[in-house]
């Protein structure tokens, strides 16, 4: 008996795995619990909802116009060019805050007790991944409603929704990478102005909100392998006629991509990080 | 409750020459401790003694640099999801989700460990009911005072019935009533046969809480054992008496002194409070000297029990001062003992 207190007991050898069933509750424990804070905190809801809302509008009113024009039309022409490329925005936008949101839970002590429990340790992220698609559904709902409002005219509602999949597909590619940002920066903020800096240049950079015809040469080298162009042109492809096929591939290759190196190193970071 | 109970107990917490740095700073240098299924190891240490990081290992949250340590049988390194499930961990800062209300963190921790939703509804329930928590349960714990967020705390702790529970200074910051609540919570836990491994900068948390205990200095062990076997060791506790006449300290000091229940260990008057301090080394000598002093005719204003700070505890033990002394007060105290 004594022995005892000299070496270390036999280690037992029970079966470390955790069924599958068990990771559909943890993922489902902890959507729920992203989905109270939103009702404890509705207004973590703003973005995903007023942002498509101002945005659609400001842009509408005010570049609508002069813009429309050398589309060969008016606001309304300016409307069936850039309603897709707003989808395609918020997309990016949504999954931004899934960087900041994770952060928090760094900060304070809640992730340790989920680290200390018998869960997988991608549950967690899956499940913050959920809740942003959720919110990223409601946006570009939205940003459709918004748009028909200003007379967005939809032509193909097959298109209409392979557009808001293929933003959701891309968004939720790019979460990965804000996730990384989330677990490894040191505070919420400067996940936020670290996001701000990639996207902004990301967003306005690209076919979004403006043909880059008119753009100096560097920039449309820029603009052309920007994946948002893809994203925004495929989308409007989808939404309002055009050629598809190659922006459709190379938005989907590059979520692939985005995917297949981020997702490993985030669910990394996250084991590894104390 | 002798020896031999002792023995056939199992050891549900070894740890042998942990090891845990970061950069330069050696965190944990090679610790060894054993905790024996049923009872209450305490780890007593200053600030930055290594408590935590020790904590940390053993619930899977750090890996070690060296050494080895289990629990309940599984190998922190090499098994750690079976040991998350035979784990309870409450840190040294709540971990409880704050924008949940107080019964949904409970839930959710139950659904976490498998629990139906159906037995995780009715653990919450019961665990809110336990902890007198369920006025507070659909509250958001951010509304919660620091009591009840810490009750909280334990309750999630609690909910998988685990075999070992990791108390990471579970009063550190509140006030003394509300330390005494989570005291008598703790003690009821370990009245349910859990393991209990203990951190704490209070030796009086230890008195209370611990039935063995270790201190750890920088990362170290500097000692271990029975609490009464250490307290013997560092003096115990003092009695402070106050005389309802301020000109009779003197003359009582002398008289207990010449008593000599206390064996070599001296009355300290100090004048200032007008009060007596004498150490007393266990309950039969506090009683001799409580009726010594009735016999000699004096009577008492206010009479309490002191126990020695961490400082003292760590002057007897390591011959230096705690590297991070946190009561100003009792160190105070203890200069005037040396006058």
């Amino acid at each position: 008996m004594s022995a005892a207190t000299l070496t270390a007991p036999d280690l037992k050898m029970d079966d470390a795995r955790i069924p599958l069933r068990s990771h559909l509750r943890h993922t489902g424990a902890l959507v729920r619990r992203n989905l109270l804070w939103i009702r404890q905190d509705p207004e973590s809801m703003f973005d995903a909802v007023f942002m498509p809302i101002i945005f659609t509008l400001l842009f509408v009113y005010v570049f609508g116009g002069s813009i429309g024009q050398s589309l060969g039309g008016g606001q309304d022409a300016y409307v069936q060019y850039m309603v897709p490329g707003m989808l395609a925005m918020m997309g990016m936008n949504i999954s931004q805050g899934v960087g900041t949101g994770f952060n928090e839970d760094f900060q304070k002590g809640v992730m340790d007790r989920f680290r200390s429990l018998p869960i997988g340790r991608g549950s967690v992220l899956v499940a913050k991944i959920v809740v942003e698609l959720m919110r990223m559904l409601v946006a570009t709902t939205i940003v459709v409603i918004v748009g028909v409002l200003v007379g967005f005219d939809i032509t193909n509602w097959g298109g209409l929704l392979g557009a808001v999949g293929l933003s959701v597909v891309f968004g939720s590619a790019l979460m990965w990478v804000f996730l990384t940002l989330g677990v490894t920066m040191k505070n919420a903020q400067s996940v936020q102005a670290m996001g701000f800096l990639v996207l902004m240049p990301l967003q306005f950079g690209s076919s979004i909100f403006a043909p880059t015809g008119s753009m100096p040469g560097w920039l449309q080298h820029f603009t052309d392998y920007n994946p948002l162009s893809s994203l925004a042109d495929a989308a409007r492809g989808l939404m309002v006629g055009g050629p598809v096929a190659h922006d459709l591939w190379v938005t989907l290759g590059w979520s692939a991509l985005l995917t297949l190196v981020m997702a490993p190193i985030s669910i990394h970071k996250f084991r590894t990080k104390n | 409750m002798t020896r031999i109970d002792n023995e056939l107990r199992g050891v549900a917490v070894t740890v042998r020459g942990l090891v845990k740095h970061y950069g330069e700073t050696k965190a944990l240098d090679g610790v060894d401790l054993d905790v024996r299924e049923g009872t209450v190891m305490g780890v007593l240490g200053p600030n930055g003694a290594g408590k935590t990081t020790l904590v940390r290992i053993l619930s899977t949250l750090l890996s070690p640099n060296a050494g080895q340590a289990t629990v309940a049988g599984y190998d922190v390194v090499r098994q750690p999801r079976q040991l998350r499930r035979v784990i309870g961990l409450t840190g040294q800062y709540a971990s409880v989700d704050e924008k949940l209300p107080g019964w949904e963190n409970l839930y959710m921790i139950g659904r976490l460990l498998d629990l139906s939703r159906r037995d995780a509804r009715a653990r919450a329930d019961e665990l809110l009911e336990r902890f007198s928590l369920t006025e507070a349960a659909k509250r958001p714990a951010a509304t919660y005072s620091g009591g009840m967020r810490r009750r909280l705390d334990l309750a999630a702790s609690m909910i998988g019935r685990p075999a070992v529970l990791f108390l990471d200074e579970p009063t550190t910051g509140l006030d003394p009533r509300t330390r005494n609540e989570v005291w008598d919570e703790v003690k009821a836990m370990v009245g349910d046969g859990v393991t209990v491994l203990l951190t704490t900068q209070y030796m009086e948390e230890a008195e209370q809480l611990a039935s063995e205990l270790t201190v750890v200095d920088r990362g170290r062990v500097v000692a271990t054992g029975a609490i009464h076997e250490l307290k013997a060791k560092v003096g115990g506790r003092s009695l402070r008496i106050r005389p309802s006449d301020p000109l009779r300290l003197r003359p009582l000091a002398r008289a207990l002194d010449d008593l000599g229940i206390t064996g070599l260990a001296t009355t300290t008057v100090d004048t200032a409070s007008g009060t007596l301090l004498v150490p007393v080394l266990s309950d039969d000598q506090l009683t001799a000297v409580v009726g010594a002093v009735t016999a000699h005719g004096t009577t008492i204003a206010s009479i309490t029990t002191e126990l020695p700070s961490l400082d003292e505890v760590f002057l007897s033990l390591t011959g230096h001062r705690a590297s991070a002394p946190q009561d100003t007060a009792p160190a105070e105290t203890r200069e005037e003992v040396a006058v």
